[in-house]
């Protein structure tokens, strides 16, 4: 019962998106009953003109004539109408799907930043793009199926009740057959699909898991052992498999022959019945042509059933990304702060998780201009200090100051505006190499685009790309190398010139001439600016104001590169370690 | 797609047997509409009972012969295409086992995933419907036609113009609105970039307080899919209504015209209503004719992609005459290979020698590496350095064979290295890649990988040296702890010493560490190098790195830019001597 209450709310909460188009929901359900009426009405007007045509020289011509007119006006009508109905379905569906889709999109931007780092990208982009295509398909595609569906099987038994009482109630009476025989096809089918889906998932995590390390595999000959490992599973799958494709495909042959044996039924009572005198053979007709006909619905409410289980999945889990909770609005905070380059932590205490404490009694006191280095093993928190600056998470306690305002007191906008950011992970969207740097500002002019990629040395290296500034980036950077990319991760902030900076420094893979580069452009950017610097090179941290050490999480050790040396900690042997001489 | 079809001879008798039950069942089928027209005709008109039960019966028995019939079509249709399926499954992968890496860049990690599974799938799903339906559905429509034909040849001219009629529309509803969902299908793929790219930098994002201008992007690729679908909604909306119209419009025909016949006395009453019969088979086979021309247009489409597989050779291969055991070597009289042997084991012969060696990637003109000669002792210390795109790791993926070289040759202990069997040849290795790949299974699953009979001795020996052993045993579960899938569980640096010990276990006589060391904390890091100098000490060890200090005490330093060695040697002598390696020393400690 529970999660049939859970199903019919998922199902409301659907339809309620649905709600601004409903003159098109309304649409297709008169079309459908129109069209169904319409065309159930065919086979008993062929009927009737069957009556008139019995033998050499007994044809009606006339009453056939009025017949083919009638019939002639409901084909037209039955055929606009299921246009109609399959017309406004579509567009219910695809405008419900593109505002479901805006709304986690929307939902996307506003959420904290733990639901990012938590969630598999793939899990939310697979919801975004299939489940919701699925719910398409299912639930309201479906819907419609449904409905018509049972608009014909009640058709249909009104229609045959109407012209024969008797030979109606046995085709009712046999109804329940095709139930029986449809619905315990589909719950073997469906064991045995959902044993295949799962194997199905176990090769391709085995595939993906060999085909993408080939090079390991190669490297340790391991070729022969994967393919025994393959092959087991393959085999596991070809079992299931044939036994889950024959199960399914018995659906068709076991309703044709209920079908059949309803035919026979009624063709037999519908003879008698035409001996006694009881219905004419023109109804015995109409009767056939329904009995024909008959499991047809049932045989798609059944599919449209399957259909409509998976979209319930799909839309739950929509759901479960729509409802993610929000951001705090800070629509009513400070709006604007004049920054004047100082930053003070006081008493900051975070942690991701609740009962695991990572960050404790947290204080620096950042002068305007100063060079803030952070240091420490991989691993060590050190972007964590960036998202407690950069709000992209809030601290637990305690409180952080921008010129001398509660970060808590201005609106995010307003605090990001101050920061000038350059992550090691560069991101570039697919777009040009203008729209790239172009990015953080709006209406620039071409001189002030090319002054950025100057200032940060990048202008060079974007003259020699094929197509200068208008170079697309692809979709994974694959045509810029990653030092390239941090240069015109720097040019997009060189442009904005803003009054901090946040830089992380790339720990490998730049050759020698781009880090120069890099080293020079992030220089420049730093002079007069209160700078926070994630750094990897010595040369970085010897010049800076106040060196940050952390281990673990934790801040172990504050000071600057020679306070921090003559204490002989932590710090010390890093130095030590990283930068003294030792055998291999 | 015939290429593929030789599979289909280990299902012969399916393939025989299958087709021709359900040919059986259609004609049954078919024969039906003609038993009820004989019970009208005959039966009601003579009012004999015994006539219409008896007529009747045949009825449910064709219905009930049919079900057996179709049961055993099925069944044999699941069994070849299921066993088609997995056998051309099962082969593809070995196939693709045998490509070198050239082949495997070519065509794509993603590439060959989809084809093993979708495309494979997708044929599978074609050899059912043959099975299935194509004998099925054409006949039952020409098989309509036909029987029309014996009734009446002239009122058969409907069928002549109605089923053409019907094909042509289908055929144009779906020329139309195909093309539209290829259309519909990128720009969905655009959805999914924007979100891709939303996720991935939504920090930056932020950072910019761009999140309206990501909406704006995003609402216009959304609507771009709603139109889409729209349009081509109206489109096929068609189809249904279409079909449905020309069929019914046709009924009207044969009322008409059969009233006509019967009035002449040629047709009888119960006929008219056969034909009626049959124009309702013909609508519902002409459907899945349409379905099937689909279902083997995106078929032929996958058994050209699966083909393309397996037309490709490697171009990396095992000669006629190598050594394919090194150990056993000794038992082989072979003159060659057994002097080959004593030079193996010669301590005197370099343990890898290059001569002259350039090398591209296939495909591109340019030598990713060129003109490189050295010699590595035994026991040897060696560090590779350079930036970027310099051809350190090219220079790695040359010596297991994993290309081919173009020019030059490399020796290892004296022997070109086309000479041994690839198995041979990669025991000598241990490679630690830059990125730590762990393979889902327990703790010693993963070390096993490299050496399939290593005992729990080695096992803990290798963890021990790749400085692993404390988090190991602190594991629930210790060595038979699972990792997940690409190691999830486990941190980087974790990650990074089960690889480490992995190369260890097999004690190869060449270590490679390229840049694999990035993820350890600087301790942890020095430990590693101490234990691997102490345990190893016969081992060479090649390290790559982009740091200079991290190399700084190897024997020899082999500097590299684009593509040439322009140093090698010790430290001191080529940060005097090479000026690159300066520029790279410079840079980083300064």
């Amino acid at each position: 019962m529970n999660s049939y209450d859970e199903s019919n709310s998922i199902f409301r909460r659907l339809f309620s998106y649905a709600k601004p188009y409903r003159g098109f929901l309304i649409a297709a359900l008169i079309s459908s009953l129109i069209s169904v009426t319409l065309s159930l009405l065919i086979p008993i007007y062929i009927g009737k003109a069957v009556d008139y045509i019995i033998g050499p020289g007994d044809v009606n011509y006339q009453g056939v004539l009025d017949i083919i007119i009638y019939l002639a006006v409901f084909i037209g009508g039955s055929t606009v109408f299921q246009w109609l109905m399959s017309y406004s379905t579509n567009k219910i569906t695809f405008l419900t799907i593109k505002d479901l889709r805006s709304r986690v999109f929307d939902k996307l931007n506003i959420v904290p930043f733990e639901n990012i780092d938590r969630t598999p990208h793939g899990n939310i982009i697979n919801t975004m793009v299939n489940d919701i295509d699925i719910i398409s398909d299912g639930l309201l595609q479906g819907f419609t199926q449904l409905f018509s569906g049972l608009m014909t099987i009640l058709g249909t038994i009104g229609f045959m009740l109407s012209i024969n009482l008797g030979i109606g109630i046995l085709v009712v009476v046999l109804t329940p057959l095709s139930l029986f025989v449809a619905s315990s096809i589909a719950r073997r089918t469906y064991s045995k699909f959902t044993e295949q889906t799962q194997i199905r998932g176990e090769m391709g995590g085995l595939i993906e898991e060999l085909l993408g390390n080939q090079k390991l595999v190669k490297t340790y000959s391991y070729e022969d052992r994967a393919y025994e490992r393959f092959k087991e599973v393959n085999d596991r799958l070809h079992k299931v498999g044939v036994m889950a494709q024959f199960y399914s495909s018995l659906t068709n042959p076991s309703t044709r022959f209920v079908n059949g044996i309803v035919y026979a039924a009624v063709g037999i009572l519908g003879a008698f019945s035409a001996i006694s005198g009881n219905i004419s053979i023109g109804q015995l007709t109409s009767f056939l042509s329904y009995a024909n006909q008959y499991t047809k619905p049932f045989n798609e409410i059944s599919g449209v059933i399957t259909e409509l289980q998976s979209a319930l999945a799909s839309a739950k889990r929509v759901f479960a990304l729509i409802d993610m909770e929000a951001e705090s609005s800070d629509e009513e905070l400070i709006s604007q702060v004049e920054s004047d380059g100082r930053v003070k932590l006081t008493d900051v205490a975070f942690s991701y998780v609740k009962d695991k404490p990572l960050i404790e009694g947290l204080n620096i006191d950042v002068k305007p201009g100063s060079r803030i280095a952070i240091v420490g093993p991989t691993g060590s928190g050190k972007t964590t200090v960036i998202n407690l600056l950069m709000r992209f998470y809030d601290v637990d306690q305690g409180k952080i100051e921008v010129s001398g305002v509660d970060v808590l007191d201005m609106q995010r906008k307003a605090l990001r505006s101050m920061y000038g950011m350059v992550l090691q992970e560069t991101w570039l969207f697919e777009g040009t190499v203008r729209e790239n740097i172009a990015y953080g500002k709006e209406n620039v002019s071409e001189e002030e685009i090319m002054d950025a990629a100057k200032a940060a040395y990048a202008h060079s290296f974007i003259k020699r790309l094929p197509n200068g500034y208008d170079t697309i980036i692809t979709q994974d950077g694959g045509n810029l190398s990653q030092g390239q990319r941090q240069l015109l991760s720097i040019a997009r902030v060189m442009l904005l010139k803003p009054p901090m900076l946040i830089l992380d420094e790339a720990t490998s893979n730049i050759d020698t001439r781009t880090e120069i580069r890099i080293q020079k452009a992030f220089a420049k950017l730093m002079k007069g600016r209160t700078s926070f610097v994630v750094a990897h090179r010595l040369s970085t941290i010897r010049e800076s104001d106040t060196i940050l050490v952390m281990d673990q999480g934790s801040i172990i050790e504050q000071g600057n590169h020679e306070e921090l040396l003559s204490k002989e900690g932590f710090y010390h042997n890093l130095y030590n370690s990283q930068f003294h001489i030792t055998r291999a | 797609m015939l290429k593929l079809a030789r599979y289909l001879k280990y299902f012969k008798k399916e393939v025989t047997i299958g087709p021709f039950f359900k040919f059986l069942e259609a004609v049954f089928e078919l024969i039906v509409p003609l038993v009820m027209a004989s019970i009208i005709d005959i039966g009601i008109k003579n009012r004999d009972s015994t006539y219409v039960l008896q007529r009747g019966g045949i009825i449910l028995l064709l219905g009930f012969m049919g079900l057996i019939f179709a049961i055993i079509c099925q069944y044999s249709a699941a069994r070849a295409s299921q066993g088609f399926g997995t056998m051309v499954r099962n082969d593809l992968y070995k196939h693709i086992n045998t490509l070198s890496h050239g082949e495997l860049d070519a065509f794509g990690t993603d590439t060959l995933i989809t084809i093993l599974t979708n495309d494979i799938n997708q044929m599978q799903l074609a050899v059912a419907m043959l099975i299935r339906l194509v004998v099925r559905a054409p006949f039952l429509v020409i098989g309509a036609v036909v029987m029309s034909m014996i009734l009446d040849l002239r009122l058969s001219l409907i069928f002549l113009i109605v089923a053409p009629l019907v094909s042509l529309v289908i055929y144009i509803i779906m020329k139309l609105s195909v093309p539209y969902y290829r259309v519909r299908q990128r720009m969905l793929d655009r959805v999914s970039r924007i979100t891709r790219e939303n996720l991935s930098g939504a920090r930056v994002i932020r950072a910019f307080s761009k999140q309206d201008h990501e909406i704006r992007r995003f609402n216009e690729a959304n609507n771009d899919v709603a139109d889409i679908a729209i349009n081509v909604g109206k489109i096929s909306a068609f189809l249904n209504p279409a079909t449905f119209a020309i069929l019914n419009v046709a009924i009207l025909a044969i009322l008409w015209f059969g009233g006509i016949r019967v009035d002449l006395g040629s047709l009888t009453q119960g006929e008219v209503i056969a034909f009626v019969n049959y124009m309702t088979q013909i609508s519902v086979a002409l459907v899945v004719v349409a379905n099937l021309v689909v279902i083997f247009t995106k078929a032929s489409a996958s058994a050209r992609r699966i083909n393309k597989v397996f037309d490709t050779m490697s171009s990396v291969t095992e000669k006629d005459k190598i050594i394919s055991d090194i150990q056993s070597t000794e038992n082989q009289i072979n003159g060659v290979i057994k002097d080959r042997y004593d030079e193996i084991s010669n301590e005197e012969e370099p343990i890898v020698s290059l001569n002259k060696v350039s090398f591209a990637y296939p495909g591109s003109d340019e030598y990713a590496l060129e003109d490189i000669s050295f010699d590595i002792n035994e026991g040897e210390v060696i560090g590779i350095i350079g930036g970027t795109g310099s051809g350190k790791s090219t220079l790695i993926n040359l010596l297991p064979r994993f290309y081919d070289v173009d020019k030059g040759e490399i020796k290892i202990k004296g022997i070109p290295l086309n000479q041994y069997s690839f198995d041979s040849l990669r025991t000598f290795f241990g490679i630690v890649s830059q990125k730590s790949v762990l393979f889902s299974g327990s703790v010693s699953d993963n070390l096993r990988f490299s050496k399939k009979d290593a005992s729990l001795d080695d096992i803990k020996k290798a963890i021990e040296i790749a400085q692993a052993k404390d988090f190991v045993e602190k594991l629930p579960e210790g060595y038979a702890s699972q990792i997940n899938q690409g190691g999830r569980n486990l941190s980087g640096g974790q990650r990074q010493r089960i690889t480490i010990a992995r190369a260890l276990v097999r004690n190869p006589r060449i270590l490679i560490l390229d840049d694999s060391s990035s993820a350890l904390d600087y301790a942890t890091d020095a430990r590693l190098r101490e234990a691997i100098s102490k345990n190893l000490e016969d081992t060479t060890v090649i390290m790559v790195s982009q740091r200079a200090n991290s190399i700084k005490n190897a024997d020899q330093i082999i500097v590299l830019d684009d593509g040439k060695m322009v140093g090698i040697g010790k430290h001191d002598e080529l940060y005097r001597t090479c000026n690159i390696y300066r520029e790279i020393c410079d840079s980083q400690v300064s």
